[in-house]
This record gives C-alpha cells, structure tokens and sequence, in this order.
C-alpha cells in the first residue's frame, strides 16, 4: 500500500446491476471494511473522482451515461469493473438489451469477478488499480498520454490528447 | 407567478445508488411536479425463460435484486411448485421462512442507514450497517454468500441448518436486537431527525388505495395489507401481526420499517423453537407444464409472480412475469413529491424505499 501516497476518490456507477454489487461496494466504506482509513471517499461527482467503479453489464439506455462520466473525470484515471457482469454481461449476457460488459464503452483497467462480489474482493480490485493509477500519473508527469495512446507517435501526441479524445465522442455521441 | 424551472434528478446521483432520472419542475423551492423516466438497468431478464430451463430461471429471477434475492427465489420456486404440484418439506417451508425474514432485517437496516445518509447523518448511516453485518454474517454462515445465496430450489431447499446453529442464530439476534434498538430510539424521537420526516411527504389513505400504494408505504398510511397474512410460508404458525401507522408520512414509513425489524427477530426467533425434524427437499423430476401466480410479501411490498407452462410438457417455461413493489409505489412517490420542498425531494423517494433493478428488471 506504500503507493496510496494520495487519497483516491471513487465514483459509483450501478450500470445495470442488481444491487448487489451496489450494496457491497456501499458495504466497503462501512465499519466492518472502512476503505475511508486508507482516505478513499465516496463521491457523488465525477470531476472529483480517481477511480470509477462501475458494476453491472452495460445497456442501450445507460451506455451513454458511462461514457459521460467517464469523459467528465479529471485524467489521470483508473476504471474498476466490479461483479461478473460489468466485467462480461454475466448471466445477462443473453438477455436483448444487454451490449456485455463495460469494457464495450469505456475501457477499463481492472476486473473483480463474482457475483455478488465480495467487499474484501473490492478492495482488492481498486488497491490494484491504484497502482495503476500511480502509472498513470508517472505517465503524465513525463509529458505523456496516461491511456498510452500515444505509444507509437509520441512526438504528435503530447498536448494533443485531448483534442484528439473530444472529437472521438463527439463523433461517437 | 413565478418562472418554472426544470432540475433534472439522476441517474447518477449521491442520494441513491441506483440510477433512476426524475425532471423536478421547481417554482422557487416548491416542486410542482415530478416526471419520473426510467430504463436505466432495464435488462429483459423475464425472456431469459426460452433460454434457461425452469430450474434454472431460479437463480436468474434471484438476481432480479440483491436486496431481496432470497424472496424473488421463493416466489420463483413457489410459482413453478404450485404449478406442477409439489408438496415442500415442512423444515424447508421454515428455513425459507427465516432466510426471508432474515432478508428483511438486512433490508431494513440498509435502507434504514441509506435514509439516515439522506438526512445528512452520516454516523448513523455507518452505525446501522454496522449492525446489518452481523445478519449478512448469519447468511454467510447459513448459505455461504452475503447477499444472493442460491439456497432455494424446486421442491425445497439445498441447505440445512442444523439446529445448534439455529439456536446460536436465535442468540445471535437477540445481540443484533439490542444494538438496533440503541439506533432506533434516534429515528422515533431525535428532535433534527424529527424535523426532516414528520409531515414530510404526507400520502392520505385514499390516496394510498387509489394509487395501489403495496408494503411499508401503504401500512404507513393505514392500510392494513400484507401478504404475510394470506400467502405462502409458516407465517400462520409463528405469530404474525402486521406492523400499521396511520401518519402516512415519511416519519411513519420509518416507524413501520423499525417495528418490522423486530417483529421479523420475533418470529424468527418464534420459528427456531418450532422447527420440526423433516426432509429438506423432495425430488423433482420430469417437465415443466401447468400454470400459477404467486403473491409474496418482499421487505418493499407486495410482489407478484406468475408462471406458465406450455401445452406440452417441456424443460422450459412458456412465460415467467414478476411485478415487483416498487413498480407500485412509484405513483405514490410522484404524488408525495408535487408541493414539496426541493430540499425535502431525498427523503420523499427514499422512504417509498425505492428498488429501480426490481422496477426495471
């Protein structure tokens, strides 16, 4: 854990989860698991978040949700899928309205199966994608694109990222 | 007349976890009216049937809601029994009895700690799920998962528990009932709580009848109505009265939620002692066919479930339909938030105690 040099903020996200991951994640930062001694904070606001726990698969109706907070978290940033379902549509896989998991909108850097998943497996999940995160960022002090897009034109791409991101979704919305 | 203005409510948003959207259209601080729009977690789960075979729709229809999967279970496996007949052990009618009341507690609590977090509490927030672990903890001993637990099945249930167990659970909730009590004593009569729910989204008991109010939302308002009186289960035999306020505010939806509380540890308790040695599960075998609804008392309300079989006998279900307790208490909660205070908008939605992937499925 010696790389929480930072408190990192989460937002929560239910794609279109059946609460049970919903009610472990909230279960983490109770008593029993209390994520918040390591200074990790629930917060209701994108632009104040790091980390993005999204569980549930992704649907027609919330897809364009995710891809807003997404874009509207500050960069650098880390994605966490939590429950089977975010991580591949689970046993809604089949099911008409169901894309899949939530690496079919935004990509995402950590996966924590089960179902429901466990608050111990949570953590665990977001601890790895704070190191991640901590890439991230290192990736960004030396003048990079923290996604790595720019891996192979790195000349082109510094300063360029975010044009680049913003015509994408608009093209995409 | 002042200008109209339209704040959009959800889906993201810190007061609930769930992603719901309502357009609150505001004239200074009084809300007008309320557009509720949803779809968010819609699914389509129940067409799931023409791909999984009827003991298997179980577990899927568990997974409608983790709050109160062991009740969609039941309901599942109560639909498909009655359908083709099968007679369940008496011990597993009792053991469903308890997980489901057990599911209860755990609910309330939550949802409790959720309310509690409305209002700004945040330490009676962590307090009362604090105490709801030691439920999630008597379900991870009894089945071996926190929140779905997959112990229900046609013709009874996968697991038993064995009666020095039972009666440690029995003790074990006498400690859960003491440290609920020490939390609910500030919700009934804390003075700042007391400003935030007395008269706050008030629902009269016409309203409530015409607006097909179901569960802890009708029963605040004075309607007694509850499956447990009529349905499935051992209710019968362990002692159960419904839990009535006649307020019909959100005060009193609190106060019928902490009455269940301990009446669900009551008969818990009540059915450790009468338990009888039987069988668990009967075997089941051959198709699906037949037809039957079900009608259950889930910790939100009244839920329904409907099985139907094709002429035929087959593995598979011609139609599964589940219409669940938030579903009805939507137009109540639209109804309770028009006059109110924007700031007031929180409690009014919480207290119906929503459950949008049970709405949407």
């Amino acid at each position: 854990m010696s790389y929480v040099a930072k408190s990192p903020w989460i937002i929560h996200y239910d794609g279109s989860s059946c609460n049970g991951c919903d009610i472990e994640v909230l279960a983490c930062l109770t008593p029993m698991y209390d994520v918040e001694r390591f200074g990790i904070v629930n917060t209701g606001n994108p632009k104040h978040a790091d980390v993005f726990l999204i569980t549930g698969a992704v649907n027609e109706r919330n897809k364009g949700v995710i891809k807003q907070i997404y874009d509207q978290m500050p960069e650098p940033k880390v994605v966490v899928a939590v429950g089977i379902c975010a991580c591949s549509g689970g046993i809604w896989e089949e099911c008409y309205n169901i894309l899949g998991g939530t690496d079919k909108v935004i990509p995402v850097d950590c996966y924590v199966p089960g179902c429901a998943a466990r608050p111990e497996a949570i953590i665990d999940g977001v601890v790895a994608g704070l190191g991640v995160l901590a890439e991230k960022r290192a990736r960004m002090e030396k003048g990079l694109d923290p996604e790595g897009k720019d891996e192979a034109a790195p000349e082109a791409a510094v300063g360029a990222p975010e044009g680049t991101e913003a015509s994408e979704a608009e093209k995409e919305a | 007349m002042s200008k109209r203005t339209i704040i959009p409510f959800g889906p993201q948003h810190p007061v609930l976890p769930e992603p719901v959207h309502l357009d609150l259209v505001i004239e200074d601080e009084k809300v007008v009216e309320a557009i509720p729009s949803i779809g968010f977690i819609h699914r389509g789960l129940e067409k799931l049937v023409e791909k999984k075979e009827y003991t298997e729709m179980v577990y899927v229809i568990e997974r409608i809601c983790g709050i109160c999967s062991f009740g969609h279970g039941w309901g599942c496996v109560g639909a498909i029994e009655g359908a083709m007949g099968i007679e369940v052990p008496q011990r597993a009618d009792y053991l469903r009895t308890i997980w489901h009341e057990l599911s209860r507690v755990h609910s309330h609590l939550l949802w409790l700690g959720l309310l509690a977090d409305g209002f700004g509490f945040e330490s009676l927030f962590n307090h009362c799920w604090r105490v709801r672990e030691a439920v999630l903890d008597i379900f991870e001993e009894t089945t071996g998962g926190r929140v779905i637990f997959s112990v229900c099945t046609v013709g009874g249930v996968r697991k038993d528990i064995d009666n020095a167990t039972l009666r440690a659970i029995s003790q074990k909730l006498e400690e859960i009932k003491k440290e609920t009590q020490k939390l609910t004593g500030v919700f009934i009569n804390d003075t700042s709580v007391k400003n935030r729910l007395c008269g706050v989204g008030y629902l009269s008991k016409e309203d409530a009848t015409e607006l097909c109010t179901v569960g802890p939302m009708a029963r605040a308002s004075g309607i007694v109505q509850d499956i447990r009186l009529t349905g499935n289960g051992v209710y019968d035999e362990i002692g159960f009265e419904p839990c009535v306020e006649t307020a019909g505010d959100c005060w009193a939806r609190c106060k019928v939620r902490i009455d269940e509380i301990y009446a669900s540890i009551n008969m818990i308790q009540t059915a450790i002692d009468k338990i009888p040695d039987t069988e668990i599960a009967v075997p089941v075998k051959g198709n699906f066919s037949g037809e039957f609804a079900l009608r259950m008392e889930q910790p939100r309300g009244e839920a329904f479930y409907y099985a139907k079989g094709f002429d035929e006998p087959t593995k598979f279900m011609e139609r599964m339909r589940v219409r669940t307790p938030t579903n009805m208490n939507i137009p109540a909660m639209v109804k309770t938030l028009q006059g109110c205070d924007l700031a007031d908008v929180p409690m009014n939605i919480l207290t119906i105690d929503p459950c949008i992937s049970c709405t949407e499925r």
